[in-house]
């Protein structure tokens, strides 16, 4: 059922009795299980896999912050909420050459518009104050590859 | 892309209902037929707009490792170090970015000793070295991206 499910649904109207069919189990066998795996998180979304700059999000950035180690769920719980942030992670920092603990993803369509959202970000909540940097991509040498990539979105 | 199509991306990258008729599902939510969704998705993933639909599956809890690296790569030697680092097949999103740190990836292999061994392998043929950020806490993953 994993491999049947990997590479998409079938674009029927009936995708998941299509799904049962394959791989001789009913209709209701596939739905439980795919609930199942939903509530325990092994399947993070289920949705569209979408080609972002297809749709004119060409402007990725990485902004990394370096908040106090005792504030960072309070900070993360702020950017969380912002409709621009995609993705949002703690990591360590490696000193002395790096000093930000805080990755969040910003997708926009031009960087002027990701420069903006980002000052519109820091004009309220508590983030006015905190050290931070932008990286925007150059160009995307590589977007696909890994194992698992299709689980990953965590560098995009 | 036209207004309906609009509507049945930003609809659907917030998941597929897992219901016997999914795509009649979201049509009445959009107040269209299942027929009109069906080809307009089919139409987007053959125009290339979409790669697939269906399940983004957690590989931490599949029992995949991660990482996300960095490395200072000198500007002349970028393009020789990005074939050297793309020639990894564990190696995916590959960016360069505007930083000292100019080249970020991420590495995705089954195990943490998978991991180590890959970018140990990426200092020797780049006599670089490789800065390892892997993910401590995640607070929020949720591409969305509207249309």
């Amino acid at each position: 059922m994993f491999a049947a499910i990997e590479q998409g649904l079938p674009l029927v109207a009936q995708p998941y009795l299509a799904i049962a069919e394959q791989i001789d189990a009913s209709e209701e066998q596939v739905t439980s299980t795919i609930n199942h795996w939903q509530k325990q998180g092994v399947i993070r979304r289920f949705g569209l896999v979408i080609r972002h700059r297809k749709l004119g999000y060409v402007a990725n950035a990485m902004v990394v912050w370096n908040v106090d180690d005792e504030c960072v769920e309070d900070v993360a719980a702020i950017l969380a909420k912002q409709k621009v942030v995609t993705l949002c992670y703690r990591r360590p920092r490696v000193l002395p050459e790096w000093n930000y603990n805080l990755f969040c993803m910003i997708h926009g369509k031009d960087r002027a518009q990701v420069i903006k959202q980002l000052d519109d970000m820091c004009q309220h909540g508590d983030l006015a104050g905190i050290e931070k940097k932008i990286l925007f991509s150059n160009k995307a040498y590589k977007q696909r590859g890994g194992k698992y990539s299709q689980a990953s979105a965590s560098g995009n | 892309m036209d207004a309906l199509d609009k509507r049945i991306l930003n609809r659907t990258q917030r998941g597929i209902p897992v219901s016997e008729q999914p795509f009649a599902d979201i049509a009445s939510e959009l107040d269209c037929s299942e027929d009109e969704v069906i080809n307009k998705l089919q139409h987007m993933l053959d125009d290339g707009l979409l790669s697939r639909f269906g399940p983004m599956y957690d590989a931490a809890s599949l029992g995949g490792a991660f990482t996300l690296s960095a490395m200072q790569v000198p500007e002349e030697r970028f393009d020789e170090v990005t074939e050297i680092v793309n020639a990894f097949s564990e190696v995916a999103h590959n960016y360069k970015r505007q930083h000292r740190l100019n080249m970020w990836f991420v590495v995705a292999c089954e195990s943490q000793q998978e991991i180590q061994s890959v970018i140990k392998d990426i200092e020797q043929q780049s006599s670089l070295p490789v800065y390892d950020f892997p993910k401590e806490e995640e607070f929020y993953v949720g591409l969305y991206l509207p249309v």
